[in-house]
């Protein structure tokens, strides 16, 4: 309790203008907003960094002032009428009511604006539209709850990494001062260089998920079984922030996407460092590890991988207890296939098209030692890689 | 054959009489307003400051679910149909509903079926977690046991449905007085039969959607998941189909409701009657061709998308069609501001500005950017809160003196009308900021710069959710002990056959029809 009142104070003189009440905070955000705009606005759509989302942004503050205009007239009328046609300023009421001419009027008139609205909705919708072109491919499929991003490369290999919340369970649970980017942040983010008319291929493995980063101007639902596509041009350097679109389950709200927008030249050079380690991996592959080797390693991926449903001590939660469970202080082929192939209908995943051999091996391992397993035995990568084989 | 009201339990249990099954509709509702706000409020103190406080990510997807399923299948529809049932025999001076045993049925299939739904809440796994879209594969493959209670439920509460707007139909069609034909019925018995014919056109496709997630999470059929060949977008097309006719279900009996109110206090007939019929209709008929812009990133082709971002945007006109008429009605009347005209203003002024946003969310490329963010949660609640409770609220006031024979305490029904209005506001409005800024909605926590924006909507829901308890004691403590009224006539501009009869409405009323006074065509 002391934890989380000393962290929310610690919010609250960070951001300044907090504790005078709920009442003045709004006057305290708009301030702020005008001070930060040219970051990001707290209270409007961001602009963007990409020529459709300054399209997008015109059209929404067009449509806007559009609304606000007939707004204004609208209520002022009403205003007008509820202050000079009180009953108690002794009014006799008038008895018209109806008029072929005014209905037709504000019939067509409404209609006509409606279509001044249209005009440019499709051009933008169009532009929106255009796949043509793209200099890349960047295959992101939803997880319950990371990303995927796989670049599909016409030569050489395919890059891929998993993409999971790096905000700790202590800053969400608050007993740990929130970072900046609290829930904004990742271990890996998407790299693509700027200008460059990148295409995002979208699918999802288990539930329909929705890719989203507001400054890139992409939105676009990850179904299972199908593959979208959304694209985006980025014309400056930056992290852009974004978050899972759709209801997806339990950590629906913890599973961000960030995108980096590098040179050209530096993404060259994260791209060859990638097909480095993803040779590297290949390597360990054919391995044989210590049990220490295998259980520190295996601890980081159960962190990232397991926790979520399985529990920081094995105990459980959406998914069965570790700690004590059957089926990990069973055959070492047993937990394998729970492993690799996950339990069908459940929330447990396949991790076998997951998580690479090494860190496959080491989490079994782990499992099988931690949390008072005290099995004693190890799985090395290429007993996963046999197990695979079938 | 003399005939009051049978005693005890049995009267409410066995009765077929129109007016004890509408208070039972309006109590039930009620009760459910409360439910559904209790959940909601859990949701509010969760997102009070970020990070997880009070409940689980878990949890916080089955409140949102429950109180959206509640709210919408519990307390919004039911109340309607409760109006419905109090007024549309008295304003078509008909003694009853056509069909008064399926009447009572209709009612009281409902408790069973909100029972089931709530019981979820105690199983293994939980509630429903799917938000109340309850979209394939996550309501099916992916969902708890409860899943099957859910599917239950639904069915009962459609079945319930569909009978009550059978009835509707029938009770319009063939029991309206001599002399009353149908451009000379009031509104709000207009608003209904449209209503109803909706519900029975799309009722139905919500039971199929959801008898087809029963074989998928039973019997292993496919129609929701690419694994065996079905499609999961097939799933939101179907349920779209049945949910955006259910969105004008809640809202067309209210612009009834408003087209009742606002001529009374205005002591000036509604302006433009026929074309208020035409506009209902119109977005009536709208209401079906429209449902796929609920889903502009399922990934639609091009032509698709310009053909429901035009069909959507056309709905603009008949509805800024009915909110001029309303306007008109006002100018140059004799207005006076009881609770019932200040709930149908705070309507017409809410409902207008959740009517802008829903044109901004029609324009398809802008809502690659809104869509399932705080923006939409914003929207629909302007247009649910504002446009349909304040209408039943304004209901409520306005017909509660007719059917008790007392009068509500005014202060008191103004306190909660300001209370209302300014909760509401300083609840939704900051969404529309928080949306645009790129929060997501159904999030149990949200990053740093939304957090300002989200105390501010917690404050607002829990002062908005105080003021109702304000109303409850309001109308008991009209029904124990408010000033007996003996006019016929409450309001001195209200019109309508339902004015006609004794205050307070005696138990069987027009046993015989009325005879129409020509002067007062419709009202």
């Amino acid at each position: 309790m002391l934890g989380s009142l000393s962290s929310t104070l610690g919010l609250m003189r960070k951001k300044g203008a907090w504790a005078t009440g709920a009442v003045l905070t709004t006057a305290a955000s708009i301030a702020q907003a005008a001070g930060d705009a040219a970051e990001r606005s707290s209270v409007n759509m961001p602009v963007g960094v990409t020529d459709v989302g300054s399209s997008i942004y015109s059209l929404h503050m067009l449509i806007f002032w559009i609304c606000v205009v007939i707004g204004v007239g609208v209520f002022g009328v009403m205003f007008y009428s509820i202050y000079y046609h009180r009953k108690s300023r002794g009014v006799v009421p008038a008895q018209f009511h109806e008029s072929t001419k005014v209905e037709i009027a504000w019939t067509v008139v409404p209609f006509l604006i409606l279509i001044g609205m249209a005009v440019p909705a499709t051009s933008t919708l169009l532009e929106i539209y255009d796949f043509e072109d793209a200099e890349m491919d960047i295959l992101v499929t939803g997880y319950q709850w990371k990303w995927k991003y796989e670049y599909l490369q016409e030569d050489g290999e395919n890059v891929s990494f998993f993409s999971n919340l790096a905000t700790s369970q202590s800053e969400i649970y608050n007993s740990a001062d929130k970072n900046d980017n609290y829930l904004l942040e990742v271990d890996e983010p998407i790299v693509i260089p700027v200008n460059t008319k990148v295409r995002f291929l979208v699918t999802a493995n288990d539930v329909i998920h929705a890719f989203w980063v507001p400054e890139l101007a992409v939105k676009k639902d990850a179904i299972p079984g199908f593959i979208n596509e959304t694209w985006t041009l980025a014309k400056e350097e930056g992290i852009y922030r974004g978050q899972c679109a759709e209801l997806c389950g339990k950590d629906h709200g913890f599973m961000p996407i960030v995108v980096k927008v590098v040179s050209e030249a530096e993404y060259a050079e994260w791209l060859a460092d990638k097909q480095a380690d993803a040779a590297q991996i290949r390597e360990l592959m054919a391995q044989t590890f210590t049990m220490d080797e295998l259980m520190a390693r295996g601890k980081d991926v159960y962190q990232k991988n397991c926790l979520a449903c399985h529990g920081a001590g094995g105990e459980g939660g959406v998914g069965t207890a570790i700690a004590g469970s059957a089926i990990v202080q069973g055959e070492v082929g047993g937990h394998l296939e729970v492993g690799v192939n996950g339990v069908p209908g459940s929330a447990m995943q396949a991790f076998g098209g997951i998580l690479n051999d090494v860190d496959l091996a080491a989490v079994i391992t782990y499992q099988r030692n931690a949390f008072g397993n005290n099995m004693g035995d190890m799985v090395q990568p290429i007993d996963v890689f046999n197990y695979k084989k079938g | 054959m003399a005939h009051g009201p049978a005693k005890g339990i049995s009267r409410w249990l066995f009765t077929t009489n129109h007016k004890d099954i509408g208070t039972m509709y309006l109590w039930f509702s009620f009760a459910m307003f409360i439910l559904g706000g209790a959940f909601a409020m859990i949701i509010r103190a969760e997102l009070f400051q970020p990070g997880m406080q009070l409940v689980e990510p878990a949890f916080f997807n089955q409140m949102t679910t429950l109180h959206g399923l509640v709210m919408v299948f519990g307390a919004i529809m039911p109340s309607f149909v409760g109006l419905a049932n109090w007024l549309i025999p008295m304003m078509i001076g008909a003694p009853d509903m056509a069909l008064p045993r399926m009447n009572n049925w209709s009612f009281w299939i409902l408790p069973p079926a909100f029972l089931l739904l709530a019981s979820t809440l105690f199983m293994e796994g939980g509630a429903p977690a799917f938000g109340w879209t309850f979209y394939a594969p996550l309501s099916t493959t992916y969902a708890a046991p409860s899943v099957t209670f859910f599917i239950f439920a639904i069915h009962i509460l459609g079945l319930s449905s569909i009978m009550g707007s059978i009835n509707i139909i029938a009770t319009v069609m063939n029991m309206r007085a001599p002399g009353m034909t149908y451009m000379k019925m009031p509104l709000f018995v207009w608003t209904w039969l449209i209503t109803a014919f909706l519900l029975v056109a799309v009722m139905p496709v919500l039971a199929g959607a959801v008898t087809m997630m029963l074989m998928d999470v039973h019997f292993g059929t496919s129609f929701f998941s690419a694994a065996g060949g079905g499609d999961p977008v097939l799933f939101q097309h179907i349920f779209w189909f049945f949910g955006h006719p259910e969105v004008y279900i809640i809202i067309l009996p209210a612009f009834g409701v408003v087209s009742q109110i606002i001529p009374a206090f205005s002591r000036k007939p509604l302006f433009g009657y026929d074309s208020m019929v035409y506009a209902t209709a119109a977005i009536a008929f709208l209401s079906f061709i429209v449902w796929a812009h609920h889903m502009y990133t399922v990934g639609m082709p091009v032509a698709g998308e310009l053909f429901f971002m035009y069909a959507t945007m056309l709905i603009a006109v008949p509805t800024g069609v009915k909110v001029f008429n309303w306007i008109t009605t006002m100018w140059r009347g004799a207005l006076s501001f009881e609770t019932p005209m200040l709930f149908c203003i705070g309507f017409l002024v809410l409902f207008t500005i959740g009517g802008f946003t829903g044109l901004m969310l029609s324009i398809a490329p802008a809502d690659f950017q809104y869509h399932d963010s705080y923006f939409v949660v914003a929207h629909f609640h302007y247009v649910m809160v504002a446009g349909a409770v304040f209408s039943m609220t304004a209901a409520v006031y306005y017909w509660l003196p007719k059917w008790t024979g007392k009068m509500y305490n005014e202060t008191m029904g103004k306190t909660h009308f300001w209370i209302s209005f300014i909760g509401f506001n300083v609840t939704f409005f900051p969404q529309h900021f928080v949306g645009l800024a790129g929060m997501p909605r159904r999030i149990p926590d949200y990053a740093l710069q939304f957090a300002d924006f989200n105390m501010m909507s917690s404050v607002g829901a829990f002062i908005y959710g105080a003021s109702q308890i304000l109303f409850l004691y309001n109308v008991i403590a009209t029904i124990v002990a408010g000033k007996p009224v003996s006019d016929d006539k409450v309001w001195d501009g209200a019109e309508g056959l339902e004015w006609t009869v004794a205050t307070p409405a005696p138990y069987h009323t027009f046993e015989t029809p009325p005879t129409l006074d020509p002067a007062h065509a419709h009202s």
